[in-house]
């Protein structure tokens, strides 16, 4: 039997959790340790932190929270964001992630694939491609959350991670992330194909339909955000935090976001049931 | 300190020492050969490669002071590349030569396609442990239950010689694979019980029950 794997993504800028569409235009929705330990109860069976500012000013703070999550929650921890180097990893990994997710620094030295695997094991490399549907069909990598092109097909790509060691594939569409409007089930129809290790699904997931036929399509995991922070923020409102830092009109002035209803992860997970969809029961 | 958690500079200690610190066990992480000597319980973690485990084992002396930890008696409980590294030999990367404790050999996944659905290599995720005949209740899953899910990440899979070792079965795909043994002092598992939420936690109150 194969068990497909919902894990939730907490994108971390500083010492709150955000969230934008398209990967841009963050807003703060949290703190990350209150979602985590929500999820971690509610059946999540793994967590992805991905800290948005890492890679841009090249600096690596996450290692506390890190240590701060793995204290109290027992399901696997995958860590990107700002990874350059095999020290690099192994701070992630000493802090208590067990994997982690590289993007700029596999695309500028892909050696860096090769080097890592060998010596951390290839299921504890995940290698992130962010892609972007060009107007002729095809799907080139992005860099730094969509920003920077670097005209790397995305299928050879995925190939190439793959033959290098990479234990996983995060696939995120840049163009459906954070919107709401389903997965690119094309991307990755096209990826899985290409490969034969596991792709996890990222970007546009509003309902357990959109799930359903990412794993229909070839996702072995799907990475969700919105549908589930949206739903968690009212729980975790009444924890009254005070936030120093970034963009808390969303939470000061107590909205909502409507196209992604009030379904929280058990909802979810029983509704995939539903659909015959193999998935860890959660109790 | 009761428990002593091997550090070979490659692994998840961490995870390891948290879920031991969760149920209260005394422990530490340590690649002294005296320290772990002197411990009552050792813990053989892994996450990386079968060949570079096995070398920097031998670059401090480890490997030794396992087999004479485990000449004395004590338990030893090994997880995910600690399982394997226990047995004779593996081919991950080339052929290695492994531990010895026990007999058999590590073998990949073949990949599969059963009904348009693929078993990715490495399997990543949670997968159901089922008795093998055994009983559990004298073991460190006594407290779980047949079905119970557990949390793997692992592209191969030990093959003991002797049947009889065998605690849990796992299948992905069709190949049912042994994801538990116990053979003498040695308890080992192929899946990370400090990974596998509230089901993992038991084998670790287990261990401290059983042991301290």
């Amino acid at each position: 039997m194969k068990y497909f794997r919902i894990i939730p993504r907490l994108d971390i800028k500083g010492p709150n959790l955000v969230k934008g569409i398209h990967l841009e235009g963050l807003r703060v929705l949290g703190k990350p340790e209150d979602f985590a330990k929500l999820y971690y109860k509610n059946g999540a069976d793994e967590l992805i932190y991905q800290d948005t500012v890492a890679s841009l000013y090249q600096r690596n703070n996450i290692t506390e929270l890190i240590s701060k999550t793995a204290k109290n929650i027992f399901i696997p921890l995958t860590v990107g964001g700002g990874i350059r180097s095999l020290e690099d990893i192994k701070n992630i990994l000493n802090a208590g992630a067990d994997k982690v997710a590289i993007n700029t620094a596999a695309i500028e030295n892909p050696n860096l694939i090769n080097k890592s695997s060998r010596v951390f094991g290839s299921s504890t490399i995940v290698i992130a491609i962010e892609a972007i549907k060009q107007k002729d069909g095809t799907y080139l990598a992005y860099t730094d959350n969509g920003r920077e092109y670097t005209g790397v097909e995305v299928i050879k790509w995925a190939k190439d991670v793959a033959c290098r060691g990479a234990g996983e594939i995060l696939l995120t569409s840049i163009d459906r992330e954070g919107t709401g409007k389903g997965f690119d089930l094309n991307l990755i129809k096209k990826v899985s194909d290409s490969v034969s290790i596991p792709i996890i699904a990222h970007g546009g997931a509003s309902n357990p339909q959109h799930i359903a036929d990412s794993i229909n399509n070839g996702a072995d995991a799907v990475s969700i955000a919105s549908v589930l922070h949206y739903s968690a923020i009212n729980h975790n409102r009444v924890l009254s935090h005070k936030y120093e830092e970034g963009n808390t009109e969303f939470l000061d002035k107590n909205k909502s976001v409507k196209i992604f209803g009030n379904k929280n992860l058990i909802d979810i997970k029983n509704q995939l049931i539903d659909h015959n969809i193999p998935i860890r029961h959660f109790k | 300190m009761d428990l002593a958690i091997i550090d070979y500079k490659m692994s998840n200690l961490h995870s390891v020492r948290e879920a031991c610190k969760k149920v209260n066990i005394d422990c530490e992480i340590t690649s002294k050969p005296e320290k772990i000597l002197d411990a009552k319980i050792v813990i053989l973690p892994g996450v990386g490669a079968f060949g570079e485990a096995m070398l920097k084992l031998q670059e401090r002396d480890l490997d030794d002071c396992i087999i004479r930890f485990f000449e004395s008696g004590r338990p030893i409980i090994g997880i995910c590349l600690g399982l394997q590294l226990l047995f004779e030999s593996s081919d991950e990367f080339g052929s290695y030569k492994g531990l010895g404790l026990v007999k058999g050999s590590v073998k990949k996944f073949d990949l599969q396609t059963i009904n348009d659905v693929k078993y990715p290599i490495p399997q990543i995720g949670w997968n159901k442990i089922f008795k093998n005949e055994k009983d559990w209740k004298d073991s460190l899953l006594k407290n779980n239950i047949d079905g119970d899910f557990m949390y793997f990440v692992h592209s191969h899979y030990a093959e003991p010689k002797d049947k009889n070792i065998i605690y849990s079965t796992t299948l992905y795909g069709q190949k049912n694979f042994c994801s538990s043994i116990k053979f003498q002092n040695i308890f080992a598992v192929q899946y990370h019980p400090e990974k596998s939420g509230e089901n993992g936690l038991k084998i670790y109150k287990q261990i401290r029950e059983a042991y301290l």
